[in-house]
């Protein structure tokens, strides 16, 4: 520890720390543009200039280490006057087109220029001008605003891990640009709006939509992958604005993916407002006690054995608790089903189907084992920890399979089984390495679990951990990574049909009435079924239901989501249901109304009371070792994501769909691999 | 004094003062208007029914900055705004209520381009409410009518901001 003195306030603080941190320790504020807690330092911005004892001249704090002895002024005349001063030189090429800049409001710029800057200008010259550069369908650029901090420049190198925004020219004929004015190929490409603290970087789809203190901010979930990601939901009266990520150092820490920050624009487009009809192939529009007493009578002509659900990938726990118990208690049918595929889960304990070593476990790792698996596109924000990782401890990163780029070198091996197979019998150079880590990460996809020895791998490399102490008290190393944000909370709540059959019987078209909970990916063809189809888009889903009821999005609700790493979140409603459209575990709840007369739940606290007991009383923590199953010799392989048509939100998304286009078009230029 | 008082009293003094000023005033030219028909000065400053201006070349001055829907105290002002086809910045909506507005004059303060701003029309009077909800419309229509008005106003107001 440091002794040193801010502002005449002595503080003790830790080796290794820049000037402009131990100000903040101290409670000092410093104006800053350049630096960035989550990025390298550049020091290029010399807005955080403070005055230092026995120094002749201002020190740019945040690229000073800290020195014992320190005697640290930021709040003296020189200080004062370096501030200003540094600010008229930022100045003299901004332009003050502050009113019909979208950064307005919300601009780091326009705040320090306020607090520390002078109120007139003394610049008389022309002002620089730079042509607009192209990137891409998210990110609009101005870039006669930009004060070139290089805030983007590193935010590509470093966390997004590709280099294509860069800075030519010096001086004054400096330029951000992504040389060949492409759009940046990266999944993480909108954070530097975020970023950039002036206007020259904004949000393309959000352009000129609103003001910042105009939109109401809610705290949520995103629900686009299964990582969780922490985000802020802005509306301007009924219309989700956009999406911008809340600071969560253990999940997404400051970042959100391009998908979750851009498919709220989804949340406007193809919405069911009233409940639907099918006749004759054509939808009808119907009031909602026509459409529930259709399907009272349905329900009460059908055999309980022939009543099937499906619920889906981005449907809350409370709907799918309260699926549990319309199917359980009302419905008495035992066919429910989370899972679009028949995945091998053991659910006899959370760690089988969690992502165990947790999101921040991911920093300290020094092996990385893909099975299966490609986190650039299954679980965004995860990749960009391993990256991090990368970077940090020069992890190892192992995968079974060529996956393309990652962001980060890796090593691949062959993608068969046997693989997998020497490596849990101990014939393989990376058992070794397993052995040897400190810290080892093995991660299981989704597709590996659909393979036909998926469990014989899985509780094989269980067993095998085990047995190297590699899963114990203080780390387990076995990970699963989900694709969907509902996957985890339906394991957690045993919505998995315990033999099997389920989907196997629906592609046989054996039940005569099924229930799509917002599922709009399955692989059935419909036959004689009575689809009931409860969501909120007109997707897949409601395109072969005979009866729709409008359903709420994840915004509209309050809603529990459990991550990858089982970690239970609470999404809050920032907006309400569009039309005659209702949230959706009143729709389950109206449903078993119909056939009892009292409904399952009062009110929501006892939907929540009866869900939160049940989730405490089915957690049993041990791992059970099988370990007889039949091994089969096959590819392991990645589940085809279609990136940004996932789910039905980013598929009725406009600028989703941009994406999409643009990102195909990219790969057809043949200079990929 | 008692006795100054009592003269004045019976002599009808201040009466007859009264009297004399109001013979006076007879013979002087009339203060007041017959005011449908004629109208009193007002001030290049007075704060009357909103206008929305355009540039010489027939573009619209707002560019949507909303400043002024932020600052308006009786929040009467509702702006919604868009990319126009050609990239600027404009409204698709820009709504005052003027059954709401308190005639304060701060939205024209905080135009940073002097788009909305209050004429010298005070006669708005509807017969219902409905007309007095002010659409985009009718506010720019409202700055075309007014426009050299306004302008001679802003120009007359200058020298002293």
């Amino acid at each position: 520890m440091l002794k040193v003195k801010v502002n005449d306030i002595d503080i003790e603080v830790e080796e290794g720390l820049t000037v402009l941190q131990a100000c903040e320790i101290a409670g000092a504020e410093i104006p800053r543009f350049c630096y960035h807690e989550k990025l390298s330092i550049a020091g290029n911005c010399r807005m955080c200039l403070v005055e230092i004892e026995k120094s002749r001249k201002p020190v740019a704090s945040c690229a000073m280490p800290v020195t014992e002895g320190m005697n640290i002024k930021t709040n003296t005349k020189l200080v004062e006057k370096a501030r200003k001063g540094v600010m008229e030189f930022l100045l003299a090429n901004h332009p003050l087109d502050c009113p019909v800049c979208d950064q307005g409001g919300e601009c780091d710029l326009q705040d320090q220029s306020m607090f520390y800057g002078i109120d007139k200008s003394r610049f008389k010259e022309n002002k620089r001008f730079v042509p607009e550069k192209y990137m891409g369908p998210l990110i609009k650029t101005q870039m006669t605003r930009c004060i070139h901090c290089t805030r983007c420049v590193r935010f590509a190198t470093e966390v997004a891990g590709v280099p294509e925004i860069g800075a030519i020219g010096r001086g004054e004929d400096m330029q951000i640009t992504t040389y060949l004015e492409k759009a940046m190929e990266s999944e993480l490409s909108a954070n530097v709006i975020d970023l950039c603290p002036v206007g020259a970087l904004t949000s393309k789809p959000y352009v000129f939509e609103a003001r910042p203190w105009e939109l109401k901010k809610t705290e949520s979930v995103d629900v686009m992958d299964a990582v969780g990601s922490n985000i802020r939901v802005d509306t301007y009266g009924w219309e989700v604005k956009r999406i911008l990520p809340k600071i969560n150092e253990d999940i997404n820490e400051e970042w959100i993916s391009d998908k979750t920050r851009y498919a709220c624009d989804g949340l406007k487009y193809q919405r069911l407002d009233v409940p639907y009809v099918k006749k004759k192939n054509n939808f009808n529009k119907i009031s909602w006690p026509e459409a529930l007493h259709i399907l009272k009578n349905k329900i009460n002509s059908t055999n309980p054995e022939k009543v099937a659900g499906l619920t889906g990938d981005l449907t809350n726990m409370e709907t799918l608790f309260a699926c549990k118990e319309l199917f359980q208690k009302v419905l008495k049918s035992k066919d429910l089903e989370s899972r679009e595929k028949n995945i091998y889960i053991n659910l006899n304990s959370r760690k089988n189907y969690l992502f165990n070593s947790e999101i921040n476990g991911i920093e300290k790792s020094d092996l990385i084992l893909l099975i299966g698996t490609n986190p650039r596109y299954e679980a965004t924000m995860l990749n960009a920890r391993i990256r991090k990782s990368f970077l940090k401890n020069n992890t190892e990163i192992i995968s079974l399979g060529d996956l393309g780029d990652l962001t980060y070198p890796y090593k691949v091996i062959s993608n068969l089984t046997e693989e997998v197979k020497k490596i849990i019998e101990n014939n393989s150079d990376i058992s070794k390495k397993i052995k040897n880590a400190k810290y080892p990460l093995i991660i299981f996809g989704e597709a590996a679990l659909t393979l036909n020895s998926s469990k014989y791998l899985f509780e094989g490399f269980k067993k095998f951990l085990k047995e190297n102490n590699k899963i114990n008290e203080e780390w387990n190393s076995l990970n699963i990574i989900h694709s969907n944000a509902s996957t985890v909370g339906s394991f957690d709540l045993d919505i998995v049909s315990k033999t099997n059959e389920t989907l196997e019987k629906i592609d046989n078209n054996f039940f005569e009435l099924i229930f799509l909970i917002g599922r709009d990916n399955f692989s059935f063809t419909k036959k004689n079924e009575f689809i009931v189809y409860i969501g909120s888009h007109g997707d897949k889903g409601a395109e072969i239901a005979d009866l729709i009821l409008p359903g709420a999005a994840f915004t509209e609700q309050d809603g529990y989501y459990t991550n990858l790493e089982g970690k239970l979140q609470m999404a809050f409603k920032a907006s309400y249901p569009p039309g005659k459209a209702k949230e959706d575990w009143i729709i389950i709840n109206e449903i078993s109304k119909l056939i009892d007369k009292d409904s399952m739940f009062k009110n929501k606290d006892e939907l929540l009371r009866a869900m939160h007991n049940y989730l405490s009383s089915s957690k049993k923590d041990e791992l059970s070792s099988l370990f007889k199953e039949e091994y089969i010799s096959e590819k392991i392989f990645t589940l085809p994501i279609d990136y940004y048509h996932s789910n039905v939100i980013a598929r009725s998304s406009k600028t989703m769909n941009e994406c999409r286009n643009i990102r195909t078009k990219l790969k057809k230029t043949g200079t990929e691999g | 004094m008692r006795i100054s008082r009592f003269i004045k009293t019976v002599f009808m003094f201040d009466f007859l003062r009264g009297l004399i000023i109001a013979i006076k005033e007879v013979f002087k030219p009339k203060k007041t208007i017959n005011y449908p028909f004629e109208k009193g000065k007002i001030s290049p400053r007075f704060r009357g029914e909103h206008a929305l201006r355009r540039y010489p070349n027939g573009e619209e001055r707002c560019i949507a900055c909303k400043l002024c829907e932020a600052v308006c105290p009786a929040q009467a002002i509702t702006i919604e705004s868009s990319e126009r086809e050609d990239g600027s910045r404009k409204t698709t909506r820009y709504d005052i209520d003027m059954l709401k507005c308190i005639y304060c004059g701060l939205c024209e303060e905080s135009c940073p381009v002097d788009a909305i701003v209050q004429g010298p029309n005070f006669e708005f009077a509807t017969e219902t409410r409905e007309e007095l909800y002010y659409t985009k419309e009718k506010l720019l229509e409202n700055g075309d009518r007014w426009e050299s008005v306004l302008a001679a106003n802003i120009k007359a107001d200058n020298p002293h901001r």
